[in-house]
């Protein structure tokens, strides 16, 4: 079950560049929490902005009933999201969307990151790890800065590929060029993506291809976070829309439409 | 002793003028990990449609100060998902139903009230003759007072339930057609639907949302709002239900004492789940701090302007 919580913040701090870290304590959403799902915050006090932001859940600790979210600074809530001071409230709805399924029976799985669309993807792959899982780790950033928390990848990652678009570090150019070579020789039991919308979309078509199931995290603008407005539609391959917030934001690749025929 | 929030919107009664806006609440089940439903004065359904509608493409939403932009199209599983589905729950729930409706012809209108006349759980009907973001129907019947008179009438003759009808922003024009519906047979009319709006992406030169254009709705059109409610209330005798904007019971007061006799809260929601609530909690203070026992003292009781 979702609630509105109000809990304080134990740490709201820069990681590298635009990108930000902020460490909650909301006890109802943590122990909720599943990964994959996202909660939505209320950026800042006024009216600009008025909406809620959607973040998914980073990192969740249910005994000490805290939740982290990492984010990357885009515009006004984002903004108004790193003047937040530790012992301040932070107001969250959550937790909320339909995470990542881990099927029984698993036993190795690919997690592909694009930039900050790590972020669900660290949860799953504690929760992975706890089950007996095994995660190979693809993560793609623009630069190196933006390839975050490595060190925490490594703890649970039994093999880490880094790819930056402009070669500061690991593998020079996208992370799916990276997935492409590898997805050869190596076939995982399921991909579990998250990213821009042009990777898990050049992802649905690599999986397809190899006969490799799998499920992405999509995006979309909210409003109501819940299934109530409408606002957050996207269109999945068989040409229906679905509502992020309510039937994902993990949707099956397969259900992700490939790469447009166009530029 | 607590005011008496109760009102009545003709044949309706409400044991409290606070209730959702139409579109921004879903159909009730949405919003129940945050509510007790039965503390609202009613739950207006999203607006549905004879035949279910896939919307409008995306993006749907862009934010601007204050305000917001949706371009949604009238999304709804349409009539008989609705039935089957959606009201059965809010049936159950202790709260008025209220069950907005469009067509793309008066008589599918017509339909649609026909449909829900027999049906148990339903306390009203509003036909929302507004919304900006359809090409057929929608926005044109409520353009011009024949068209909206002559659905009015329509829907009329269709049901026994309680009319209300959701009027869309006119500059000018708006007296006339919340008169002519009122001639035809309306019991209540809501004001005001979303202000017509375009967000521009500069870098693309391409407008925001998928669809084009939108509609405006959010604090940033409260004063507006304000300026229609009041117009339409010297202009009518039928009860109105005030919307547009509204965040805090102060919002809200604004419309009752402009002539609203009820509010409809939408956008706030989505910051605040719990907006609605607030609301009539907040009005209830304003009243008892006043020594007022029954909200209809405060209702049109706009002061003439100027130093007093
Ligand atoms: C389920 C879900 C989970 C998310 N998880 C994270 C996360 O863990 N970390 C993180 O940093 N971000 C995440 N996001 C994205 C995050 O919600 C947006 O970056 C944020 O809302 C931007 O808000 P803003 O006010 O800072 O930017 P705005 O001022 O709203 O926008 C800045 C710019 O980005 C564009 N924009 C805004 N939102 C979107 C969007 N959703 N899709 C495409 N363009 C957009 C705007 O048009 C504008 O050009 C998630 C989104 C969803 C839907
Ligand atoms: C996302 C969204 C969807 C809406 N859908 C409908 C709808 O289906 N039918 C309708 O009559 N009004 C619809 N509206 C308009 C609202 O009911 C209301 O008239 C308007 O938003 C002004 O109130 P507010 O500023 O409190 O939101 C919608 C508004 C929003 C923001
Ligand atoms: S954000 Fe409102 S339906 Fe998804």
């Amino acid at each position: 079950m979702a609630t509105l919580e109000k809990g304080e913040i134990i740490a709201n701090r820069c990681l590298a560049g635009p990108y930000w870290e902020i460490a909650v304590r909301l006890p109802q959403v943590a122990v909720a929490a599943r990964p994959g799902q996202f909660v939505h915050v209320r950026c800042g006090a006024g009216l600009w902005p008025l909406l809620r932001r959607p973040f998914s859940l980073f990192a969740v600790d249910r005994e000490a009933g805290e939740i982290r979210l990492v984010y990357q600074v885009k515009g006004t809530g984002t903004l108004a999201l790193t003047k937040k001071q530790p012992g301040e409230e932070l107001d969250v709805m959550g937790p909320l969307g339909l995470g990542f399924p881990l099927e029984p029976g698993l036993r190795k799985i690919w997690l592909v990151g694009g930039g900050v669309g790590m972020a669900p993807l660290y949860f799953l792959a504690r929760e992975a790890a706890a089950s007996g899982l095994t995660c190979d780790v693809f993560l793609g950033a623009v630069t190196a800065a933006g390839l975050l928390h490595q060190e925490l990848w490594r703890g649970v990652a039994a093999r880490l590929e880094l790819a930056t678009e402009d070669g500061t570090a690991g593998h020079k150019g996208v992370v799916t060029d990276l997935v492409e070579t590898v997805l050869r020789g190596n076939r995982p039991a399921a991909i579990y993506a998250c990213g821009p919308l042009g990777m898990s979309r050049r992802l649905a078509v690599m999986a397809a291809a190899a006969g490799v199931t799998g499920y992405a995290s999509l995006e979309s603008r909210m409003a109501c976070g819940v299934g109530a407005c409408q606002g957050c539609a996207v269109r999945l391959k068989d040409g229906s829309y679905r509502l992020v917030c309510r039937d994902g934001p993990v949707f099956r690749l397969e259900e992700v439409e490939g790469e447009p025929d166009g530029p | 002793m607590a005011p008496d929030l109760s009102v009545s919107l003709g044949p309706l009664r409400l044991k409290s003028p606070v209730m959702c806006a139409s579109g921004t609440f879903g159909f009730g089940e949405e919003y129940t990990d945050y509510l007790d439903l039965s503390q609202l004065g009613a739950v207006v359904t999203k607006t549905i449609t004879l035949q279910p509608r896939e919307g409008n493409p995306p993006p749907r939403l862009a934010e601007t100060p204050a305000g917001l932009v949706n371009s949604i199209g009238l999304a709804n599983p349409g009539l008989e998902v609705f039935l089957r589905e959606k009201l059965p729950f809010l049936r159950r729930r202790r709260v008025p139903v209220v069950v907005s409706i469009a067509g793309n012809t008066v008589e599918e209108y017509a339909e649609l009230a026909r449909a829900l006349e027999g049906t148990a759980g339903i306390a009203a009907v509003e036909a929302n003759i507004s919304c900006p973001n359809v090409k057929e129907g929608g926005r044109l019947f409520g353009s011009r007072p024949a068209t909206a008179a002559d659905v009015t009438r329509v829907i009329r003759r269709s049901t026994s339930l309680p009319l209300l009808v959701k009027l869309p922003p006119l500059f000018p024009g708006l007296m006339e057609v919340a008169g002519a519906v009122e001639e035809a047979g309306a019991d209540a009319l809501a004001v005001t639907n979303t202000l017509p709006a375009m967000v521009i992406d500069v870098q693309a030169r391409r407008p925001v949302l998928g669809a084009g254009t939108g509609g405006l709705s959010g604090p940033a059109i409260r004063p507006v709002a304000v300026y229609l409610v009041w117009q339409v209330a010297t202009a009518v005798r039928l009860p109105l239900i005030g919307m547009g904007g509204i965040a805090t019971a102060s919002d809200a007061l604004e419309f009752l004492i402009a002539g609203a006799s009820a509010v409809a809260v939408g956008t706030a929601t989505f910051g605040n789940p719990r907006a609605m609530v607030e609301i009539s909690t907040g009005i209830a203070a304003y009243l008892e701090e006043r020594g007022m026992s029954n909200l209809r003292e405060i209702i049109g009781s706009l002061r003439p302007g100027g130093c007093s």
